[in-house]
């Protein structure tokens, strides 16, 4: 069997291709593959669409791709008044952005994981975030359809992976990761601690291997910058 | 409009926090609704959710104590109480769309006599604006209490006939805590329940856009109801 552990941060990302759509964890600063961002960062792929709650924090999280002017597309719930470049980015026209709310966004990638089609909700009806969806009345009530997200990519983080890719997380660092994990061709996380085969408790596991691809054990940046 | 003394953000977070009861799993979201938790009567216990996955989260975490992979929906540093569960945000918005909280409180730019509000964007504004959870939030709302400043800075109501701001949701509110009064949305629009001392319904009736009823005796909003 193949290992999934790859030697580094910079190994796992090498074959992203410029225009390649990624789906990122994170939010408040917890749960962001920052290491993994920034060695995408130094691979240098451009054109990025990006699948994220937020838009980076300065030059941290998804910051350092803004500024260096890697991602053309965003779908993001709340972009942020402390993502500087984006902002600046989006001013500029130079970014395109898809408003999504939160939970929607979370329910968009479950389904593109779960294999549906999409799905009908009273979120969103009337309000800016209906633009161009079709809308049905079920039961006296207004629903907009909404279509899942799919990325090519999800980088993620997790507290810990056993070497098949079983994932642990901790506290609220949890947050997107697990819907991300689902949603992508090829998901790669980046861990605390790669632990064996056997160690993690099988109650306890939260994203059960075959959502994860590619493991990195990388510690050391965690919450880059705080707003 | 009148320029007497009004409730204070603390105030109104304490009036607000009037509308809990023993138990209650409580959403609550930026501005004067992020103080409520610092008022919940003594002997209460309230389980606060955390859209990024908390049920039962407490106080802040004490400086030295921090843990960044716990934190608030604003990013800062938070504890957890005995009973609290962690899970991801999907989990956490299926609580707040599908009705499973008992509150939610929310800060507000505009609300309608018809229970329509508009919460994220200021017409104009700078920059990308965003929805965030506010959306889910208040459409799957079982009880949507929306805390916040009777009118604006340059003293435009915000208490409104139609919103004329992006809505966040349609129809959702079920009352309104204000520096000025306390105002239930009905069927047959706004019905004015209490109001800050010192002020006559006259007044507050000018500081709002939209018609205020008024059925029974209107009540002092520091007096415990």
């Amino acid at each position: 069997m193949r290992s999934k552990v790859y030697p580094n941060a910079d190994a796992a990302v090498a074959d992203v291709p410029a225009g390649a759509r990624i789906l990122f964890g994170g939010f408040g600063g917890a749960g962001f593959p920052n290491n993994l961002i920034q060695a995408l960062e130094r691979q240098g792929a451009s054109n990025l669409t990006v699948v994220t709650n937020n838009c980076g924090s300065g030059d941290g999280e998804l910051g350092i791709l803004f500024k260096h002017g890697r991602i053309g597309s965003v779908i993001a719930s709340f972009p942020g008044p402390h993502a500087r470049h984006f902002q600046e980015l989006y001013a500029a026209g130079k970014v395109a952005l898809e408003l999504v709310p939160q939970g929607i966004l979370c329910e968009r990638l479950r389904a593109a994981g779960a294999g549906l089609f999409g799905f009908y909700s009273a979120v969103g009806v009337g309000t800016e975030a209906a633009a161009g969806h079709e809308e049905r009345v079920f039961n006296g009530r207004r629903a907009i359809f909404y279509e899942p997200i799919a990325g090519e990519f999800a980088f993620i983080k997790a507290w810990k992976a056993d070497e098949l890719g079983n994932l642990v997380y901790r506290k609220t660092a949890r947050n997107f990761n697990p819907l991300m994990a689902v949603a992508a061709k090829t998901t790669i996380v980046e861990v605390d601690e790669v632990v064996p085969v056997g160690a993690l408790d099988p109650e306890q596991i939260v994203t059960p291997f075959v959502f994860v691809h590619r493991i990195v054990q990388a510690k050391g940046i965690h919450n880059v910058v705080k707003a | 409009m009148s320029s007497k003394p009004r409730l204070s953000r603390e105030q109104v977070a304490a009036r607000a926090a009037r509308e809990l009861h023993d138990g209650d799993c409580v959403n609550l979201g930026w501005g004067i609704p992020n103080l409520v938790s610092a008022f919940v009567p003594a002997g209460l216990t309230v389980f606060f959710h955390s859209e990024n996955g908390i049920l039962g989260m407490g106080a802040r975490a004490q400086a030295g104590q921090e843990d960044y992979d716990l934190v608030d929906a604003m990013k800062v540093p938070v504890t957890v109480i005995p009973g609290a569960s962690y899970f991801d945000q999907g989990m956490a918005h299926l609580m707040t769309r599908g009705g499973h909280l008992d509150v939610s409180m929310l800060g507000g730019l505009q609300v309608a006599e018809n229970g329509d509000f508009a919460n994220w964007k200021v017409p104009g504004a700078k920059g990308s604006g965003g929805i965030g959870g506010a959306m889910d939030i208040a459409t799957g709302a079982r009880r949507l209490i929306v805390c916040m400043e009777h009118t604006t800075k340059d003293g435009a109501p915000k208490l409104v006939r139609r919103c004329t701001y992006p809505l966040t949701a349609l129809a959702c509110v079920s009352r309104v805590v204000t520096d000025l009064a306390v105002v239930d949305v009905t069927l047959e629009g706004f019905l004015l329940r209490e109001i800050a001392p010192g002020w006559t319904v006259e007044e507050v009736q000018a500081a709002t856009e939209a018609r205020l009823q008024v059925r029974g005796e209107v009540l002092n909003i520091a007096q415990p109801a």
